[in-house]
This record gives structure tokens, sequence and C-alpha cells, in this order.
């Protein structure tokens, strides 16, 4: 048996694959390709969500959104740990994202105008990032595994929270409530592109399945999540933007109407309404932080200096 | 004194407030991921501290004011914060030496508090301030000595950013009839009595960084007593802007 053999041979007894044993090449480039992306999804989903700290409408509210968007980069944080395992660096994987080599979730690029977004984005975006996550904890790549049972922990408390965040408003003035349904009309679609292209057109899929980096199909996960979302948006008294939408009772499942993937490719092109604004914001905060990091970096060799010559001189 | 203690008590919580609405506006744009997540906690003490003074201020004041109606529906005016945690973040450097300053006054201030055995309410919630400022002082002074022996750049950096904010710091020793209430029962020392003890702290910091202590110059004061910079005002409609537009709701 060959090491490609022993390899897949190992995953389809789902052992897990950990940093130092051996791997395909493209095992290892599809991996940090999700990681990369997953891990700047979360630094750029920063953005969106921060946009409202400094004008969340109470103190407690303030204090769970700017938890939750420090969720969000200790997210990133440890995804990036993760993909460092496979022998990328930090700053490779941020040279990619500033150069708009790497993708992250197309979500991000559109705009948070109300309060109500911050309810949509955690009770939809969340929740559909917690379809996609879940199975992420089992998937054959140790390191990545572990970082998503923590991850999704979080998670499922921030979709909670979102969920609250649209209770309230629905509960609230006619004012809040129309925010509300605004705030799902604009979110909802976008919400299930993000489970990515039908399968049948979707390129990197078949593959990711075999090696049990992906569990469940982009269709399926879409499916689970309508079948999740219906309920819970009729227990808030908020219409979901699909006239196509109905119970089948013959599937047990929703039926729903055809996505515009139109709009979707044309976000992932970098023609959505926030992709510049996300992308100028990330390499404004690395560039004016340069001298920061320079001076850490100065002071750490100068500190290590120091250190030696003392010892030398003991 | 119940009055004066009230006011006393607004102070503290105000100057967690607006220095948690400041440090909040770092969230996703700070110079590493770490640091990013480093001054959103920091944030977050604050205005939990903040949230902690508010509500006490506004159950002594017995008008029914809590937390909220206290943090969204005063005005500039009204805000007795100290200058110094209301000035604009400017660069890292800028906000890391503002945090500095303050948070050595902050652990003088909070130490003070929660040994005295008068207000207990309020010792108690000092006692838990305590522990968090004592990690932001040494967060800030570890910033300090790195950017002030750090580069060139850097040192020249933080040297103009503490010259800039040297000058805000002689308002957190002043004292008025307000202090002088709360050190007559008992409550806390005076402002003045703790400026030896902070000099010599900011002083033991700033040579560790290499960097010149600034001669006392012009000496700006007033927030107090509700005179405060250009900048309250702005900081103020944008974190009140939900509340005042929609007032009545609850969110």
């Amino acid at each position: 048996m060959d090491l490609n053999q022993r390899f897949e041979a190992y995953i389809a007894s789902d052992q897990k694959i950990e940093a130092k044993d051996w791997m395909p090449d493209a095992y290892r480039k599809t991996l940090i390709r999700q990681i990369s992306q997953h891990a700047h999804s979360e630094i750029i989903g920063m953005q969106p969500e921060g946009n409202w700290i400094t004008r969340a409408p109470s103190l407690k509210r303030k204090s769970i959104l700017l938890a939750k968007v420090q969720d969000e980069a200790g997210h990133g944080l440890y995804l990036y740990s993760a993909a460092e395992t496979l022998g990328i660096s930090r700053d490779e994987m941020f040279d990619a994202l500033h150069t708009g080599k790497a993708k992250y979730s197309s979500i991000f690029n559109y705009p948070t105008l109300t309060w109500a977004d911050m309810g949509a984005i955690g009770w939809l975006v969340d929740g559909a990032a917690i379809m996609n996550q879940v199975p992420l904890c089992k998937c054959s790549y140790g390191p990545y595994a572990r970082a998503m049972v923590r991850v999704c922990k979080e998670e499922s408390f921030h979709q909670r929270q979102g969920f609250q965040i649209m209770l309230n408003l629905s509960n609230g003035t006619p004012e809040q409530k129309e925010m509300a349904q605004d705030a799902l009309n604009r979110w909802w679609w976008p919400s299930l592109m993000m489970f990515g292209p039908n399968d049948a057109s979707s390129k990197h899929s078949e593959q990711s399945m075999r090696w049990k980096i992906k569990r469940f199909s982009n269709d399926e996960l879409r499916q689970r999540f309508v079948d999740m979302t219906v309920p819970q948006a009729e227990l808030l008294g908020l219409t979901v933007p699909d006239l196509d939408l109905k119970w089948n009772e013959a599937t047990g499942h929703y039926d729903f109407g055809p996505i515009d993937w139109s709009e979707f490719e044309q976000v992932v092109a970098g023609n959505g309404p926030c992709n510049r604004e996300r992308i100028e914001a990330r390499v404004a905060a690395h560039e004016n932080g340069a001298w920061v990091r320079d001076a850490a970096a100065a002071y750490a060799e100068k500190s290590a200096k120091r250190a030696s010559s003392q010892t030398s001189a003991a | 004194m119940a009055d004066q203690q009230h006011e006393w008590i607004l102070r503290l919580g105000d100057d967690a407030l607006v220095l948690a609405q400041r440090l909040s506006e770092w969230c996703s744009h700070g110079p590493a991921l770490e640091e990013d997540i480093a001054l959103s906690n920091i944030a977050l003490d604050l205005l939990g501290q903040a949230r902690a003074l508010l509500t006490l201020a506004g159950q002594r004041e017995s008008q029914g004011r809590d937390e909220d109606a206290l943090a969204y529906f005063r005005t500039d005016r009204e805000f007795c914060n100290a200058l110094l945690v209301e000035l604009p973040n400017g660069h890292f450097g800028d906000t890391i030496v503002r945090q500095m300053l303050f948070d050595q006054f902050a652990v003088l201030r909070y130490e003070a508090l929660a040994s005295q055995a008068v207000d207990l309410e309020l010792a108690a919630i000092a006692a838990k301030a305590l522990k968090e400022v004592r990690y932001h002082a040494a967060h800030s002074a570890q910033w300090v000595v790195r950017l002030g022996d750090g580069t060139e750049e850097s040192h020249r950096r933080v040297q103009k950013s503490l010259n800039v904010l040297w000058q805000y710091t002689a308002e957190l020793f002043e004292d008025d009839a307000v202090s002088k209430a709360c050190d007559e029962a008992g409550v806390q020392p005076l402002n003045g009595s703790f400026t030896a003890r902070w000099t010599e702290q900011v002083r033991a910091i700033l040579d560790e960084a290499t960097l010149t202590c600034p001669e006392s110059t012009a000496l700006l004061t007033g927030g107090r007593s509700g005179r405060h910079t250009e900048h309250l005002s702005y900081m103020l409609a944008e974190m009140q802007v939900l509340q005042r537009t929609y007032p009545g709701a609850e969110w």
C-alpha cells in the first residue's frame, strides 16, 4: 500500500489526520484554502457588526455586541493557528486576503443599515454558519475539528442572542417591527447563498466529501436551514420574503423559490455593496498597525539581547 | 452628603463609560488581532464597571433613572467624566498612553474605594473593578515601554502622544466640594492625595520606556463640572442616536 492509499484508508476508518502526519498536497491545499477562508470571514465579519457597537441602543446590548465581535476575533485567531499547522504563516494569509487572492464569506459584503441587522445577522447568518460548521467538528483534520468545537459553542450562543434581538423588535413598537421585517427581507436570500452553489455546480464538493472535510452537501444543509428557520420567523410574526415558500407534506420539508445566483456571482466577483470598503478597512488597520508591530518586534529583540548579555555576564 | 456621593459615583461611572465607548471604536481596527481582542476586553470591563456604577448612582439619586437613562438621556454638559477619557483615540500610541495615564490613576482610586467600609455597595463594585484595572494597568504599561523603547518611529510617536495627553492629567487630581465631602465621609481620600504615588509610578514606566516626562505646562480641566472638549458632544450624539430617535422603545 503506498502513502496515498494508506491515507485514504485512514480517513475511511474515521481517524483524525494530525499536523505531522503525511497528507497529499491537494488535501493540504484544500484545507489551507478552506480554513484560511473561514478565518478571513471571521475577521471581515467583525466589520458589519462592529459598525453598530458605538450606537447600540442600551448598555446591555452594547456589551453583548462587543463581546460577540470580540469572539469573532478570537475565532479568527484560532482558525489562523489551525491553518498555520499546515505550513502557512498568518502574514501569508493576510497578504492573500489583502490582495484579493483569498476569499471570505460574501455575506459580509452587505451593509448593516439598522440595529435590526444585528438581530438578523445573529439569527440568520450565524444560524447558517452553524449549519455549515457543526459537521466540521467531525472533519478529518484534527486541529481544524478541535478549533471548530469551540467556534460552534460560541456561535450557537450568538445565534440565540440574535434571535433575542429580533424577538424584542418584533414585540416592540410598530417602527421596531418594521425594522425587523426590513432586516429579514434584506438578509434572507444572502443567508441562503451562504451554503454555496447548488450541488450540481459546486466545484470543490465531491473531493472534500471523500476526504471527510465536508460531510453534507450544500443543498442538504441549505434545506435544513430553511426547515429550521421558517418556523422561527413565524414565531416572530415576520414574513419570509419568498412567495414560493410552502410546506411540502410529501417530502416533509419546505419548498422554496429559486436563488438569484447572478447576485451571488456579482458579490463573489467583488461587486457587492461593501466589498471595497471591507477590504480597504482591513488593509488600513493592517497598515496603520505596522509601526506598532515593528516596535513590538524591535523591543522583543532588544530585551532578548539584554537578557542574553546578562546571562553571559553572570 | 447624599447628593454629593451620588455625584461622586456618577463621575466614576462616566469615566468608565466614556473610555469604554472610545476603546470600543477600536474593534476590528487594531494593529494585530491579539490587540484587537485586548482592547475590546478592556472596553468590556470598563463598560461593566460603568453599568454597575451608573445603576448605583441612579438608585442613590432616587429619581427613577437606571443605567440607560443616565447614559442615553444626559447631554454633554451633564456628563462629569475627566477630559482625558473623552479625547479621540488617535493612533494606537495615543490610545495606549491615554490608557496608561488613566489606568495608573484608576488603580489608586479603586484601591481606596475597595478598602473603605462606609459605602459597602461602592466598595463591592470597586473590589471587582480593581482586579480588572490592575490587568489594564499592566497591559498599558507594557505597551508604553514597548513603544517607547521600540523603534525610533515608535519612540517619536509616543513621546508626542505623551506631551499632548499630559496636559489632561492634572484634572484627575483636582478636588472640589464633591470630593471633599467624600473624603470627610470616609469614602475616598482627596484626589490630590494620589498625586505623589501616581507620579512616581508613571515616571517609573516612562523611565523604562526611555520617554521624557513632560514639564507641566497648560493644564486643561473642566470635565467634572460639565465643561468638556468639543469631542464629547459628537461621541454622545453617536452613542445616543437610537434611544433619542425612538424614545420609549425597549431594545
